[in-house]
This record gives structure tokens, sequence and C-alpha cells, in this order.
């Protein structure tokens, strides 16, 4: 068998070199300064631009642009969001945590081109009249932060915050506990963010990439900014993608491209792949056959998975799919904050339960056909009872490896694997 | 008196079940004995005549872990 | 007068051991999760509470009873600084202890909603220490310490809090436990 085997902890960011496209492409836009020095960005991109919050919510709104760092929530109702009374009590984020093994693009990002990032959170404050500004990323980009941030004289006001290298340590109310407390964990969302975040203030928490381009809208317009993807994945967006025996690379390409062309531009082989897993460890499967669906919400939503931050995760012919993704449920199983009891208890289970689904092969002989519907009975009492997202998304993963991989699902109650076996 | 909604702080519940016990006819006992509200997850709708016994939840929750809003 | 208000001194003493006592045992059933004397879980709880309010009252008539009646030399300060009286100024002063520790689990208690769970935990930990301080005080202090009904009655309520406590104690405690596992404490 030659199995692809899964270790989260050596694929992660700062373990394998960072391939970004050099050559200029006419998708590129959030890399057009070609270095992360200030003055390069200066030239490029020119000063500030200086927005009412009103402008800046109505192109934000007009650009479509949705927030890059899983959720996908459109990045103008955040701001709306904030009562305008409150928004000088404001505190902004800019959030670089990479807690997601798979992801590259926001330390790329703040390594080569930290200021459009910094643009953005001064823009949004400078609109909404804010106080507190955080720069909030994992210790590999930290470097690249600081040095953007002391470049500047506009910048000083930002504070940089390092997050902790756990999964969860992205979760919007994981990063306004770290910066309040030190400890990157989830808190209950009865109240939003937006009413009570950091010491009670009202709390924007954007991915860094989501800021970036927000700095581009701010320049350029929301007419311009659609002028590259599709209706509803308008303007560019960073992709990391692996695939085994390929260079890791972030890419930025045209919202809305097909799975094929993202890994074509990477430089992958799709022949090479017998399924990619979009979206990350949260994400969903999709076969070889569908490599042709665009990277959009709707068009993924078939097979569990959304363009979330950006990731397309191949997985090698020849690979087990049940195996790798019980490893990664279990790799989430483990990285719960094991504060919620349905989490502290269901992903384990779930994940142990795949395991033995994905292990039928060596076990010898035939499962027991409910063990499927077992994990699938695990996968729903998850579902949506956490304080954040974590036992959803990894329900999702499960799901999604049931579905999209059915009929090898069924072998694998046979006592075989088809996919090992081909 | 309008829709109302019991939400579960899953941080602080414990499953003690004491809420299920009052909303029987909402909520169940997962195996771990957590309250679970077939078909919703934090936020669980009331109807009408449940409310009183949602309110009761609300008050002896052992670990303060519900809100009705 | 004094006789009266010496014997509902007394009177409501004994009966608020009791009350304390069945609280304790209660409060301990209702950490464990598990529905108890054929009542479900919530109705531990609040015959818990109750037993715990109801106990406070009945402190509330023995303290003050016993404030008005002149053989017991109480003064207002005793109520609140311990070991400070004429007569028996330790067994009293353990009165002094467990009733301030009362209104203290008593007023966390009433405010839980507001004070968090944290707090209200902490400070709930006491009962621990407040049931023997104030059996200490009505074994010392009480006039009827030396008869044998008291003495069975003392002996019934220590052997049901051991009891409890230690099954508080042990490995089957808690509902779930053997099917749960950890979670960070919140």
């Amino acid at each position: 068998m030659n199995a692809q085997t899964i270790n989260p902890q050596s694929l992660n960011s700062q373990s394998l070199p960072v391939t970004t496209t050099r050559q200029t492409t006419s998708s590129d836009r959030l890399f057009l300064a070609g270095g992360p020095g200030f003055a390069q960005h200066r030239q490029v991109f020119g000063p500030l631009p200086s927005l009412s919050s009103a402008q800046l919510i109505d192109e934000l709104r007009a650009s479509g642009l949705a927030g890059r760092g899983g959720s996908g929530f459109p990045a103008w109702r955040k701001l709306a969001a904030l009562d305008p009374a409150a928004r000088g009590r404001s505190v902004i984020i800019a959030n670089g945590a990479e807690g997601e093994p798979m992801s590259a693009k926001d330390a790329t990002l703040l390594a080569r081109a930290p200021h459009l990032v910094i643009d953005g959170l001064l823009l949004a404050a400078a609109s909404l009249g804010s106080g507190d500004l955080y720069l909030y990323c994992s210790g590999t980009a930290l470097d690249a932060a600081r040095r953007a941030l002391d470049e500047r004289e506009d910048a000083r006001r930002i504070q940089l915050r390092e997050a902790p290298e756990t999964f969860i340590s992205g979760e919007a109310s994981a990063v306004v506990r770290s910066i309040e407390k030190g400890v990157a964990l989830p808190r209950d969302h009865r109240k939003r963010l937006t009413e009570a975040g950091l010491g009670g203030r009202p709390t924007l928490v954007h991915n860094v990439e989501t800021l970036a381009q927000v700095a581009l809208v701010a320049r350029y317009g929301a007419h311009w900014f659609r002028s590259q993807g599709v209706d509803d994945e308008s303007g560019t967006r960073l992709l990391t993608v692996r695939a085994p025996g390929n260079e890791l690379r972030v890419i930025e390409v045209p919202g809305g491209i097909t799975i094929d062309d993202a890994l074509r531009r990477a430089r992958v082989d799709p022949a090479s792949l017998s399924a990619v897993l979009v979206g990350g460890y949260h994400g969903g499967w999709v076969p070889a056959q569908a490599f042709g669906t665009p990277l959009t919400r709707d068009r993924l939503a078939p097979f569990g998975a959304s363009p979330g931050a950006g990731i397309v995760m191949g997985l090698a012919k020849g690979s087990c799919p049940i195996q790798v993704s019980a490893q990664i449920a279990s790799y989430l199983a483990g990285q719960s904050a094991r504060q919620c009891g349905p989490c502290v208890n269901g992903l384990p289970k779930m994940a142990e339960t795949l395991s033995r689904l994905a292990g039928s092969h060596s076990a010898g002989g035939p499962l027991p056909a409910t063990l499927a519907q077992e994990v699938r009975r695990l996968a729903h009492i998850v579902t949506g009872r956490g304080s954040c997202h974590h036992p959803d998304g990894t329900a999702q993963l499960v799901l999604s490896t049931l579905s999209t991989f059915a009929s090898d699902v069924d072998a694998h109650l046979a006592g075989h694997c088809e996919e090992a076996r081909a | 008196m309008t829709e109302k909604s019991l939400h579960i702080d899953w941080i602080a519940c414990d499953g003690r079940g004491l809420c299920t016990e009052l909303l029987s006819e909402l909520l169940e006992r997962d195996e771990w004995g957590y309250p679970r509200a077939l078909g919703y997850g934090s936020d669980v709708p009331v109807p009408r005549q449940l409310q009183d016994a949602a309110r009761d939840a609300v008050a002896l929750c052992p670990r303060l872990a519900l809100t009705l809003s | 007068m004094s006789e009266a208000l010496w014997a509902l001194g007394r009177g409501t003493g004994v009966i608020s051991l009791i009350l304390i006592t069945v609280s304790v045992v209660l409060g301990i059933l209702t950490r464990s999760g598990r529905p108890a004397f054929g009542m479900p879980r919530f109705a531990v709880t609040l015959v818990h509470r109750n037993a715990s309010l109801l106990g406070s009252v009945f402190v509330l008539v023995h303290v003050v009873s016993l404030f008005f009646d002149p053989y017991a030399e109480l003064r207002l300060v005793d109520f609140f600084v311990p070991f400070l009286g004429t007569a028996k100024p330790i067994w009293l002063g353990l009165g002094t202890v467990s009733l301030d520790l009362l209104v203290a689990l008593i007023v966390t208690a009433l405010l839980r909603r507001f004070i968090g769970h944290r707090v209200f935990r902490a400070v709930h930990w006491f009962s621990y220490a407040m049931w023997p301080i104030a059996l200490a005080h009505s074994l010392g202090d009480g006039t009827d310490a030396g008869t044998v009904w008291f003495l069975t009655l003392a002996g019934l309520c220590t052997a049901a809090v051991l009891g409890s406590v230690g099954w508080r104690a042990s490995r089957v405690f808690v509902e779930f436990r053997g099917t749960r596992g950890a979670e960070e404490p919140a």
C-alpha cells in the first residue's frame, strides 16, 4: 500500500519551504510591490486614501469582498455591525494566526506584503475612529510584522501580539481572549464580539488578507476589485496549495477559478491526485472527476467544502482517503480546547470510529455495516454544540469523507481499500 | 410574549441534567449527559407553553449555563 | 418572657442544625448530578436551596431570640466578631463564625447570577467548614448538648454528612464519570 501518511506537525508552515510565484501575472495584486519594504510599497500603492466610514462600508459592500479567514463573512458587514455611537471605543484586530496546519498564506502575506495589511488596519481604524489596534500573528510571521511596523510612523499605535501554535488560536473569540488574558481559548458566543469583545469593548477581528484587500478596495474601488474573479467570488484570493511530492505554494488567483486551474497554477499535476481537500481541515473533499468545480461557495457546497481560508490539499493517487481523513480527524480531536462537553467527548469518539473504519484492511475481517452510520451519528451529535465551530468543522470533514468516498467506505466495510489497491 | 430562545453556554455546561428533566419535550441527553435539542445547536427555540419550564431551567442550572432571550 | 425566648433560642438552634445538615447532604447530591430519594435532579436542587433558606431563617430567629434573652448576654458585636462573648466565648465564637459563613454562603448563592459561577463556587466550598463549626457550637454551647436525644441527633447528622463527603470523594460520585473525557475546569 502506498500510504500517504499525514503528520500535521511536520506539515506545519514553518517546516516547509514556501514557494510563491515570482513572475508578475495579471492576477497579481497583493504582491505587486515586489517586496516587504515600505518604500517599495509606497512607490507602488501610493499614500493611504481617506474614506469616511460610510464610504468605506459602501465600497466594500459593492466590492463583494468576503472574509479570507475561513468563514467567508462579507467584510463590510462586520464594520456595519458596530454601533456608530460605540465606534470611538472600538478595537480592531488584524488576525494573522494560522492555526490551520495546511495554511501558509497569512504568514506569506505578512512576509511579502505586510504594509497592505497595515494599510487595511489603519484605514478601517481611521474611518471608524477606532482606538486600539492589534496585529496578532503566529511566531513565524512575527519578525516580518515587527520589521514592517517599525518602518512607519503611522503604525506606532498598532500593538503586535503573538498567537500560540494551536489549531483554534485564530478563532475570533480565542484571538480576543489571547490578547486579553494570554490564553487563546474560545468563549461563549451569546454576545457578539462587535458588541462586547476585548475588555468589553466593541471589537472587529479581521483576517490579515481581508485587511490587505480592504486597502486595495479603498484605493482602487469596488469596480476595479470586481475586474478579477466572478460575481459571487470577487477579486483575487490567496491559496495555499499542497500536494505530495510538490513544493508548498502560496499563489494569488482570481476568485472562482476551477480546482484544476488552481492546481496547475501551483504547478501540481492534477492527474497525480485522486482528490483534494478544499478549505483545510475543516473543509471537504472534492474527487478528481470534479476538479472542474470552481472555487466558489455555491459550487463547493455539495462537497461540504467552501473556499474558506484558501487551502487546497492534494491527495496522491494510491493513498487511502479514509485513512488520511481519520488521521486529520484524530489530530483535530486532539486540538479541542477541552472546554465543551460534546467536543471533548464526541470528537475523539468520532475520530476513533473513523480510524476503525479506515483500518479495516489491516484488521482483516469485514466490519459491521453500522460503523459508517455510527460515524455519521457522532458527526451529527457534535455539530453546533460547542462555543466555537471546531466540532462543526471537524464533523464537516468527516461527513464529506463519508459522502465523497462513499464507495470506498463500502469497500472498507467489506475489508479492503479501493484506492490503495488501485 | 414573543418567541424565546434558550442559549446553552457549552463552556459552562457540565451536563448535570436538570434542564433535560424540566424541558424533556425540548431537550434530550446525549450519551455523555449533555443536553441536546434535535435539529438545534446552542440556541433552541422555546415554544410558548414551555417558557415557564425554560425559566425554571435557567434559574436552577447549577452551572449558570443557560440564558433565555 | 425570657423563658420563652430561651426555649425559642434552643429549639430554633436544634432545627437549624437539622436543616443545615439536610442542606449540606442535598448540596453534595446536587453536585453529583444524580436524582435521589425518588426526587428528580431539579427537585434535589430545589430542596437543597429551600432547606438552606429555611435553615437561615431558623438561624436568624435563633440569634435574635437569644439576643433579647438576658441570660444569653449577647451583644450586637457577637453576631459579627467571634470570640468576644462574655459567656463561653469559644463556643459562642464558633456560632458567630458559622453564622458569618452562612451569611456569605447565602448572599453569594442569591447573587450567583451577578457574581458568576467561579466566585460562587469558591465561597460555596466554605460549606464544608461551616457545618462542623456549627455542630461544634451546638455541642459546646447548647443547653441540651448533654442529653441523649441531642447526642443521638448530632450523631445522625454527623453520619449523614460524613457519609455524603465520603461518597463525594469517591470515584463513582459524578454521573457519567465513566463515559466522559477530561474537560478543563471552566
